[in-house]
């Protein structure tokens, strides 16, 4: 027997913040997965917004990239504001 | 605990591979395993293992308390009542989801409890004969349970450690109706009092066995410790338990049915009796008062759902026809 | 206890929504999926809180009138308190109850009653989605497989006779229209109107509200005067 798709949960706590992954459901189709979804992750008033996502539709970075992709930033500090020295006479910038 | 069958039967059998030197220096530098990573295969079965264990435990769990839904004597409680076994559902499912992350979906999960290979917690397997059972099960039960998941919000692998967040924020009622029940009851009646009594005497035991074995008798947890999937010992967690809930009897001014249970002064800790650590092999085997119920209902409710399951994804693949 | 007209009609709402939930919540443990024992504890819970907002507003102890009374003095439709039968049947039933509901909240929102449009405003957010929850599983269930059609069409035969009593007071062809909306997609019919079960909202009952009564109502029938 085939078994029933799992869909990964997204909720949105309040207008003006992002969705944020809180989960999964099973489910047959996408109707009834957000169904499940509000059901399920939505008992105490956490969101107003609910997204649901095939979970074999999520394409993952792979964790072994993880020095190659996410390491050179590192050296890179000239992207951060601190980097920059400003007078203290000159005030908040 | 929920997962206390967990024998840690294969301990890591010695890896001395780079990936695993490294993968347990993240463990110590407290960093979160998350799926995508490497892990040891006894890393991915230990947990895949004890994270289903845990979840089959919530949901026969609901069997124990759902036989006293119908026949909440309040509407307050009713609700009360109904919400928490719900809650249970939904943490089974939490749990169902952060073992599946390990790559082993949930109907594989599901066939290996109705099929025996999956065990779940021993503290089910006691029946719920009076309302008192429903506060003493919310008080003890759910108290055990809260001393456990507590430190594993903290356990090394991510979804599982984001599973018991939101388990335990989600818990903290739990505890609290169990005991304003028992309160209620010990304060009522001549009859209620004696029902929270008989309650308290039948439940004790068995929850004292919730926590596992004694260390002396569980070699491999050290493995578990190791890998941050387990924070403290089995005896370290009981013993929290009887010192955190014997003041909280005595104030309901009812008696522990163990004779040796005193204060020792010199630890500051509660020292109880011997446990009849036999009664617990023999219910964890199978032989327990509602082994066989509890298997059967859930094999029941499986069997009963499959033409629902079975018509929702055809629906689902006419509709996907449709559309193509 | 004197049954003004008033509480009458409240008691009627809320013995619908408590012997409804009450149904709904044998469920618990023996869905057919984990996700839908979510869904139908979330509704049976809806009922019960509106059974309880009802019950308030007629100034009576809310125990008392769920725990103390007879069989005939429950004033619920029948269909309410039918056995769930299977989840073919639970739903068919949650769809023809639930669309009813909606119709008579709809009036009960615009009362000059004190309580009832502020329990109107909670209760119809609630009752939509029970709506659309149990029409998109029928809608499942009567297209899906030959069983779950056949199971479908069954459990609505069944019901038809019991759906008289629920319309009355509201307007039977906006409840039917609403339902054979919902047939339609899930390739289903029902069985033309003929002779009707009545007698609920007179105190004349089914069998079954009785067995459902003794299992509720055990303990504070069992300790007379205890607190829970």
């Amino acid at each position: 027997m085939t078994n029933t798709p799992l869909w990964e949960v997204f909720v949105r706590a309040r207008n003006g913040l992002a969705h944020k992954h809180v989960g999964s459901v099973h489910a047959a189709d996408a109707t009834m997965a957000l169904q499940a979804a509000r059901d399920v992750y939505t008992r105490r008033g956490e969101g107003l917004s609910l997204w649901v996502v095939p979970s074999n539709a999520i394409v993952a970075s792979d964790p072994t990239d993880r020095e190659m992709l996410f390491e050179p930033t590192g050296s890179k500090i000239y992207r951060h504001p601190t980097f920059y020295e400003v007078p203290e006479e000159v005030g908040h910038m | 605990m929920y997962s206390q069958a967990l024998n840690t039967k294969d301990a890591a059998a010695a890896d001395t591979s780079p990936e695993a030197a490294s993968f347990q220096a993240r463990i110590d530098a407290e960093e979160r395993i998350e799926p995508n990573d490497w892990m040891p295969d006894a890393y991915r079965r230990t947990l895949i293992r004890q994270i289903s264990q845990h979840a089959h435990s919530e949901i026969v769990g609901m069997l124990p308390e759902g036989n006293w839904i119908t026949r909440a004597p309040s509407l307050r409680r009713k609700a009360a009542l109904l919400a928490k076994v719900q809650d249970e559902g939904g943490h089974g499912l939490y749990l169902y989801s952060a073992a599946e992350t390990l790559g082993v979906a949930r109907e594989e999960l599901v066939d290996q409890l109705l099929t025996g290979r999956a065990k779940y917690s021993s503290i089910f397997n006691y029946p719920t004969l009076s309302w008192a059972d429903i506060g003493t099960i919310g008080w003890l039960v759910d108290g055990a349970a809260i001393m456990n998941q507590i430190p594993l919000c903290r356990c090394s692998f991510g979804p599982y450690a984001r599973a018991m967040i939101r388990v335990c924020r989600e818990e903290s009622f739990h505890q609290r109706q169990g005991y304003e029940i028992v309160l209620t009851l010990a304060r009522g009646t001549p009859a209620q009092k004696a029902m929270a009594q008989d309650a308290l005497n039948r439940w004790w035991w068995p929850c004292l066995m919730m926590f596992g074995p004694p260390d002396t008798d569980s070699q491999h947890s050290d493995t578990s410790m190791r890998w941050k999937i387990k924070r403290f010992t089995n005896d370290a967690l009981r013993q929290k338990f009887i010192d955190a809930t014997v003041p909280q009897g005595h104030f309901l001014g009812l008696t522990f049915p163990d004779p040796d249970l005193r204060f020792d002064e010199a630890s500051g800790h509660w020292q109880c009796g011997t446990i009849d650590w036999s009664e617990f092999r023999r219910v964890l085997a199978g032989d327990g008062p509602c082994n066989r119920e509890r298997l059967a209902a859930r094999q029941k409710a499986h069997d009963d759902g499959a033409w629902v399951r079975e018509a929702a994804l055809a629906h689902a693949a006419k509709q996907q026809r449709k559309a193509a | 206890m004197q049954e003004t007209p008033r509480i009458r009609m409240l008691l009627g709402l809320a013995d619908d929504a408590l012997i409804h939930g009450h149904r709904l919540s044998e469920w618990t443990g023996h869905a057919p999926t984990l996700e839908e024992e979510l869904a139908l504890a979330n509704i049976a819970l809806d009922l019960i809180g509106q059974a309880r907002a009802l019950y308030q507003a007629t100034g009576l102890p809310e125990d008392d009138l769920a725990y103390l009374r007879d069989p005939h003095q429950f004033r619920n439709v029948l269909i309410a308190e039918l056995p769930n039968g299977d989840f073919a049947f639970t739903i068919a039933r949650l769809l023809l109850v639930a669309t009813a509901a909606d119709l008579a909240w709809r009036d009960a929102a615009t009362s000059d009653d004190s309580d009832l449009p502020a329990i109107a405003a909670m209760a119809r957010n609630e009752i939509a989605y029970h709506i659309r929850h149990a029409a998109d599983w029928l809608i499942r269930l009567g297209d899906g497989t030959e069983e779950s059609h056949r199971r479908s069409q069954n459990a609505l035969d069944a019901l038809w006779p019991y759906t008289g009593e629920l319309t009355v007071g509201i307007d039977r062809s906006a409840w039917l229209g609403a339902i054979e909306a919902v047939l339609e997609r899930a390739t289903l019919t029902h069985p033309a109107d003929g002779w009707m079960q009545g007698g609920g909202r007179d105190g004349r009952h089914t069998e079954h509200l009785g067995h459902l009564l003794a299992e509720m109502q055990i303990l504070p029938r069992s300790h007379p005067g205890a607190t829970w």
